[in-house]
């Protein structure tokens, strides 16, 4: 029964939930990545922006001592050289036999000094040494040293301008993903060129591979080629994970 | 408005279906998501290349032996290795794990309001939180028995629980689902990230997987023996009871 209060509790609530998920959403419709109408990744998109609200995003992951180091799997492709390989790349086949010497990696995009990288200039940059936790999207994980350039370093020096949002990979063996300025200008994501103390080996992504410590490991991208600072998320197209049916965040 | 006091309540009966339906979604995904990697470790660290302390025969992943190119990381003997995998792993995390997450909203969403509920309408503390006089060892060892025998009594499709269904309802609402959704975002890098106290809480990150893994088995141990005592104390008025309310309300 109706009674003579001016708004009754279920009305206060629905009203609530209502007002609180179009908040949500224009606060975040422009910037969130897109969903094609698939509900799996308007949920990616609500986990995404929940971690945006609710954790302090100059968190670093936890570090761990030489001792911890483990076995570490190498999964996905593990030599873009190999005719074999579904992600076969003959121009990574080239690089690989010459020792990787005329590697460079391209910066691109939203910067206002393009232009690519060798092995030996990202090495002269101030490096830094991390051992974190790899964990994969399949449930495993492994700890290892890794070694490299912080992201935000090379991006400092190719000038990003002002209206960077996001920052995409290429990678030799066909993938692209792409991060946002938090994680990549996070201290704990580096351009890598070490593991364990030694040279990257070809099975974890020579000569350089992404370390993003707090998304899963398949973000982590292998066999870099290109970097483009973009003003919004590129979702990658074929090559990227939205439209093959992966989730673009995967900080859980 | 008259309301049969021994009735399910509107939010209970709503929540209920709720946590039901993203409880037994969240269920399959996760065995989906188990299939891809179906063994499970103790500590922070654990893949196919270390120990497990269970492996489960689940999907073509079980032991699947694919690996090459075996290498040491350092010189010293016992050094842990690098390999490379050559099996095609089932790996359906794509849609699994998008799916496990867009149901835990459902469920933790939906838990936090019957928590603040249960709370702020003493619906825990008058249904679930055993009397005074039910304590003490003659009627629990009595309860065991008659469930051991399935002498269940016939339910009035509400409150007024016996006591060792307050007891598995409160273990259930306090500690086996709190339990799997803690362990469960202990799984998450970023938010590891932003508290460190998680992975210190269960000991590591496979730890908190395992946990997650067997606090998965408990509750559905509970929901075979829930289903089974709803069809034992009268399946339809107890249905009726938690989908529609009594006839008499309204």
């Amino acid at each position: 029964m109706k009674t003579n209060q001016p708004i009754s509790r279920r009305e206060a609530l629905i009203a609530g939930l209502t007002s609180m998920g179009g908040l949500l959403l224009s606060g975040c419709a422009k910037k969130l990545p897109p969903t094609y109408g698939n509900i799996l990744r308007m949920g990616d998109n609500l986990t995404y922006a929940a971690h945006q609200a609710l954790l302090a995003g100059d968190s670093l992951v936890k570090e761990y001592s030489h001792n911890d180091i483990s076995s570490f799997p190498a999964t996905g492709t593990t030599n873009p050289a190999d005719p074999n390989s579904p992600y076969f790349s003959e121009l990574y086949g080239n690089l690989q036999r010459g020792a990787f010497a005329d590697w460079r990696i391209s910066i691109e995009g939203l910067v206002t000094r393009p232009g690519s990288y060798s092995l030996a200039d990202l090495k002269r940059f101030p490096s830094r040494t991390q051992i974190t936790r790899h964990v994969c999207e399949e449930g495993w994980c492994a700890i290892a040293e890794w070694t490299g350039v912080p992201l935000s370093r090379v991006l400092a020096a190719a000038g990003m301008m002002p209206t960077a949002r996001f920052v995409s990979f290429y990678s030799y063996d066909q993938w692209a993903d792409c991060i946002d300025l938090f994680d990549a200008l996070h201290p704990q994501t580096l351009l890598a060129y070490g593991m364990n103390g030694r040279d990257l080996s070809i099975p974890h992504g020579a000569p350089i591979r992404l370390r993003v410590e707090r998304q899963l490991g398949y973000k982590s991208m292998k066999y870099l080629q290109r970097i483009v600072v973009r003003d919004e998320f590129d979702d990658g197209g074929k090559e990227g994970n939205i439209q093959n049916g992966w989730s673009w965040y995967v900080g859980i | 408005m008259q309301m049969n006091n021994t009735s399910h309540k509107g939010w209970v009966r709503i929540s209920h279906w709720i946590v039901s339906v993203s409880f037994m979604v969240l269920a399959f995904t996760g065995v989906v998501i188990l299939m891809a990697h179906p063994r499970l470790y103790w500590g922070e660290v654990g893949n196919d290349l270390t120990p497990a302390l269970i492996e489960l025969p689940i999907s073509r992943n079980h032991r699947h032996g694919g690996w090459a190119n075996t290498t040491p990381f350092f010189q010293e003997a016992g050094s842990p290795v690098s390999a490379s995998r050559t099996f095609e792993i089932f790996n359906k995390n794509g849609w699994g794990r998008s799916l496990h997450f867009l149901m835990a909203w459902f469920l933790v969403l939906t838990g936090t309001v019957y928590l603040l509920a249960g709370v702020f309408t003493g619906h825990f503390r008058r249904h679930m939180v055993p009397r005074r006089a039910e304590l003490g060892p003659g009627l629990f060892w009595r309860e065991v028995l008659d469930h051991a025998r399935l002498r269940i009594r016939t339910a009035t499709g509400g409150p007024h629980y016996g006591l060792l269904q307050k007891c598995s309802y409160l273990a259930v609402v306090f500690v086996a689902l709190p339990l799997i959704v803690v362990s469960g975002l202990t799984m998450s890098p970023a938010i590891t990230a932003a508290y460190p106290f998680l992975l210190r809480l269960f000991g590591g990150y496979q730890s908190a997987r395992t946990i997650h893994f067997f606090s998965f088995v408990t509750l559905m141990l509970f929901l075979l023996v829930h289903v089974l005592m709803v069809i034992r104390s009268g399946f339809m008025r107890q249905m009726r009871g938690m989908t529609l309310g009594p006839k008499n309300e309204n």
